[in-house]
């Protein structure tokens, strides 16, 4: 194995005039050293300069996401000996605009976001002390996939719909939807599905199904869009069929 | 809130060529039209028999000009990809399960081939008895 390996980086100074930019850096490759190792690696010895985002290094914080040759990864769970011999190409995650270097702009997942109301939704309303609201094994087992999330956003960069339409609401917003759907707790899906019958909403998506192949977490929002597109077309189906005091 | 001078990044007209995954996808979307044309060849075929054998006869000859032959080799290529693509993705869209448990993905695609085949098999009795 070469003792090294050559990064090309992606460089944007929003001060400057110019627009992005690629910067190489020779860094170790070692065995058990992933990309992000090696941007640390250039941040500590060689360009201090360099903006990115990182925190957990083990998969769990999810703001480590870039474009790595091309595929949207969790750059400390994707090892620099897989590239080798290289060049390793790393980019700001696609679709999202660039604040500088690799890091981007997430405002409108933010925004999105709380649109799906990703909360339990009850009728009533206890308090602490009225109790804790149980759930059988079987019931956890319903939605757990979806709750995996950890907002990582390679999904939206994986998406070809939301990078040529940005108001779609995206993969994870809709899996979280679906999460709370799931959860026997809660009293939502009503309110959630009137979000997402709209055009922006799950009908936007085309079933690339690109956002379940890099989401890390195996999440699966493609499988959580098209169960909410069945969901959706019933209700189409039922206001067409039934007054509304019946449904 | 500071403001900040973002970057937005163009996106190609050619993006579905940047990934096999994409390119299949815009290739299964453009299958779609292939459909239609096969439903329209249909009820073009239904039609002529309707009108009696010269009318069948013409819609013959018509189907067997080499444009046509083309045309229903790459259509026929196209459903295939359609079918396959198509089966290939409902168990992620469908939540099947069985006595409480996930049916295996395999089986669900698995099903769709023999409901094809008895379906496929059906029609043929009927047009050939
Ligand atoms: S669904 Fe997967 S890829 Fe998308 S944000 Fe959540 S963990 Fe990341
Ligand atoms: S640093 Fe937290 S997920 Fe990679």
């Amino acid at each position: 194995m070469a003792d090294s390996i050559r990064l090309e980086v992606t460089r944007y100074r929003p001060e400057g005039d110019s627009g992005p930019e690629v910067q190489e850096y020779d860094v170790p490759l070692r065995k058990e050293w992933t990309v992000l190792d090696g941007l640390n690696h250039v941040k500590d010895e060689v360009d201090t300069t360099l903006a990115f985002r990182w925190s957990c290094r083990m998969g769990i914080c999810g703001s480590c996401g870039m474009n790595v040759d091309g595929e949207p990864k969790l750059t400390c769970a994707t090892f620099l000996s897989d590239y080798a011999p290289g060049p390793v190409r790393v980019e700001p995650l696609a679709n999202f605009p660039i604040v500088r270097d690799l890091v981007v702009d997430l405002y409108d997942f933010m925004e999105k976001l709380p649109r799906v109301k990703p909360w339990i939704i009850r009728d009533d309303d206890l308090t602490v002390i009225d109790g804790e609201y149980l759930q059988t094994p079987e019931e956890l087992d319903a939605y757990k996939q979806f709750s995996m999330c950890i907002n990582c956003m390679l999904c939206y960069a994986a998406c070809p719909v939301y990078g040529l339409d940005p108001e779609f609401i995206g993969p994870a917003a809709i899996a979280l939807a679906e999460r709370y759907d799931l959860d026997s707790r809660d009293r939502g899906a009503r309110e959630r599905l009137d979000v997402l019958i709209e055009h922006e909403g799950v009908w936007g998506c085309t079933f690339v199904g690109e956002c379940t192949r890099v989401c890390p977490k195996h999440v699966d929002p493609a499988g959580a869009i098209q169960r909410y597109k069945l969901k959706a077309a019933k209700e189409n189906v039922m206001a067409f069929l039934l007054p509304r005091g019946a449904r | 809130m500071t403001e900040v001078r973002v970057h937005h990044r163009p996106i190609s007209t050619w993006w579905w060529t940047r990934k096999p995954t994409y390119f299949v996808f815009v290739m299964r979307e453009l299958s779609s039209i292939f459909v239609a044309w096969f439903v329209v060849y249909l009820l073009m075929l239904v039609y002529a028999v309707g009108r009696g054998e010269a009318a069948y006869e013409d819609f013959l000859a018509w189907a067997a000009t080499p444009w046509v032959v083309v045309l229903n080799v790459v259509a026929s290529l196209f459903l295939v990809l359609h079918v396959v693509t198509w089966f290939n993705l409902t168990p992620q869209a469908m939540d099947v399960r069985i006595r409480g448990q996930k049916a295996p993905a395999s089986l669900v695609v698995a099903s769709q081939y023999v409901g094809l085949a008895v379906v496929s098999a059906f029609v043929l009795w009927l047009v050939t008895r």
